[in-house]
């Protein structure tokens, strides 16, 4: 799986896209985002148009993905439900990355945290994340923010166990006890030496985090335990949907669809930044 | 050895510690206060100031919480607000579907993801590989409840083949219950084998490599012996450490698949108490399903020194 070079130093780009599949899924996950941002411009109809004449029409016609139980044009409804699931995927997986580098950095880089800080992620990390999820938003509130904040406190123990065994690894480094023997502070040695050289697994990660974000906002949103429920989700328009599983399957087929190519394309995008960010790390995963 | 597995059972009850720190953590974040907010806008002054009383939400935060772990470590997770019944029953009542579900649902799980990861890395990079390959990444890219709103549709509704939601009635023998859960057991199975499926294939592919499967195979030994006897005895400890960690998969998978398929279990219940806003029951919930994670990681670490005789600690 792992692409043959024809130089020892290959290109990134080379690298990324030996596979097809890899390109395939970026170009798909580039018109998803941009078919949602495009939004308001490109949608067929007003998304919260409700239209009695026109309750569970087959897709076709004036509907090109049909319409919903309240006559809402399904299509523009998926265009702007993506907006809201990419940026709750988007934020996590930033959220998730920053407090994770934080929290694994001092936990690699000072010894004295090191063992509280571990244990203190191992427990984060017994809570299965649908369930922690639940509890959090139960608590917080369902709004868009609050699901980002609950899902990045789900998910930052997995960044900061990576970035503490990374930062472990390179403290000890001979150029990093250069730096310290020249006299560089804590906070340089830190920020440019070590955090430099830990972004690869990071970056690999984050995109594994905004598709297990996107997967787990859905889950939140179908049972009802999510964002609010007028805001439409692909989560939300799955739950809708399913009182009417039995006339209109497609309500809940495309939803389905758009959630699962978004997290299928994110995934091969990981797999693929994985091999071409850090070749010693491409295993047959 | 002894004294790794003392320092690992140590380990595990400082773990289960910062779970029950975790847990009382949670419910202080709501913003305003909790009893408030349990009871809902139209609970009187009266009624809200008695259950910060019964909640022991008058006492100062530090003797909250002591008393909060003191009563975790006998057993007493407190009492739900709704059913009005201590947490421990509660969730005692609705632990066998979430159980078998999550049982059967491995036993499903382990009986595909295994023999495919282990041909597939055996045949590593035919069309079998890479459909496997792509197979495991989609059943991980598919939302859970979409399956099984989709197979509920199709198999159930439609064809008729399986019950289509519920557990029976309230006269309904151990068998018949078992026979609600069949559908989404497979349901729940297809998602968890993607990650065994690859981990079986990753591990086998390492010690494929490995220089006593070619003096094996140097000697004339058949194939399958080679693959099953050699190899798979050598890639079961990260597929046992892979069936550990798919412990937390199976209890979110089951939380979602409970909702479709409308089944009694914890993870019907504890969605019912968020919409409820039944703190003790969401918290209670919690503690126990981590716990019971942190317990069975390290019960399948220990399981290690039975299967390879040479790991020593």
């Amino acid at each position: 799986m792992v692409a043959s070079v024809s130089s020892d130093e290959p290109k990134f780009l080379e690298l990324l896209f030996s596979r097809r599949a890899i390109l395939v899924a970026l170009i798909v996950f580039v018109a998803i985002v941009a078919l949602c941002a495009l939004a308001p411009l490109i949608a067929p109809a007003d998304p919260d148009k409700m239209s009695v004449r026109a309750r569970l029409t087959p897709p076709g016609g004036d509907f090109l993905l049909g319409a919903d139980a309240f006559g809402r044009d399904v299509a523009s409804r998926l265009l702007y439900a993506g907006r809201v699931s990419l940026t709750i995927g988007l934020g996590v997986a930033a959220v998730s990355s920053l407090a994770g580098i934080v929290i694994g950095m001092t936990a690699g880089f000072f010894r004295r945290l090191d063992a509280p800080m571990s244990r203190l992620i191992d427990a984060m990390m017994a809570f299965p994340d649908i369930l922690l999820a639940i509890a959090l938003v139960a608590i917080l509130g369902g709004s868009m923010v609050n699901v980002i904040i609950a899902l990045s406190i789900v998910y930052t123990p997995r960044i900061a166990r990576i970035v503490r065994a990374s930062t472990l690894v390179i403290r000890e480094l001979p150029y990093v006890e250069a730096a310290r023997a020249l006299g560089s502070s804590t906070w340089t040695i830190m920020t440019t030496h070590v955090l430099r050289n830990i972004l690869s697994p990071i970056i690999v990660q984050a995109t594994f985090i905004f598709a297990y974000a996107m997967l787990a906002e859905a889950g939140l949103s179908f049972l009802g335990v999510g964002v609010d429920p007028s805001t439409p989700t692909w989560g939300t328009m799955i739950n809708e949907g399913r009182q009417y599983i039995d006339q209109a399957a497609f309500l809940i087929l495309f939803p389905g669809l758009a959630i699962s190519v978004s997290v299928l394309a994110l995934q091969l995008i990981g797999d693929g930044l994985r091999d071409a960010l850090d070749p010693r790390l491409a295993k047959d995963l | 050895m002894t004294r790794y597995i003392l320092k690992r059972i140590v380990g595990m009850i400082v773990v289960i510690f910062l779970v029950l720190t975790i847990a009382f953590v949670i419910v202080r974040l709501a913003p305003g206060d909790p009893a408030a907010l349990m009871l809902g806008p139209d609970a009187t002054p009266e009624d809200t100031a008695a259950l910060r009383t019964r909640l022991g939400l008058d006492q100062p935060i530090l003797v909250q919480y002591l008393t909060f772990v003191g009563n975790a470590v006998r057993g007493d997770l407190g009492s739900s607000i709704f059913f009005n019944q201590p947490v421990v029953e509660v969730l005692a009542g609705r632990v066998e579907p979430t159980a078998f579900l999550s049982l059967f649902s491995l036993l499903i799980s382990l009986v595909i993801a295994t023999p495919i990861g282990i041909y597939a890395a055996y045949r590593r990079g035919s069309w079998l590989d890479q459909g496997a390959i792509t197979a495991a990444m989609l059943a991980a890219s598919i939302p859970s409840f979409w399956t099984g709103l989709m197979l509920q549709r199709y198999l159930a509704t439609d064809l008729g083949w399986f019950p289509a939601s519920g557990y029976g009635g309230p006269d309904a023998d151990f068998f018949d219950r078992m026979g609600y859960l069949i559908l989404p057991s497979i349901v729940l199975g297809i998602v968890n084998s993607a990650l065994i499926l690859r981990f079986t294939r990753a591990s086998m592919l390492d010690i494929l490599g490995e220089d006593y499967i070619r003096t094996a195979r140097s000697k004339g030994m058949g194939e399958a012996r080679v693959v099953l006897r050699h190899a798979l005895k050598n890639a079961a400890i990260p597929i046992i450490t892979v069936v550990g960690l798919t412990f937390a998969l199976l209890v979110s998978g089951a939380v979602v698949t409970e909702r479709v398929f409308n089944i009694p279990g914890m993870g019907n219940l504890v969605v019912g108490a968020v919409l409820r806003r039944d703190y003790p029951i969401i918290q209670g919930t919690l503690i126990v399903v981590a716990t019971l994670y942190v317990v069975i990681n390290l019960a399948t670490d220990l399981l290690y020194l039975v299967v390879d005789k040479r790991v020593k600690y």
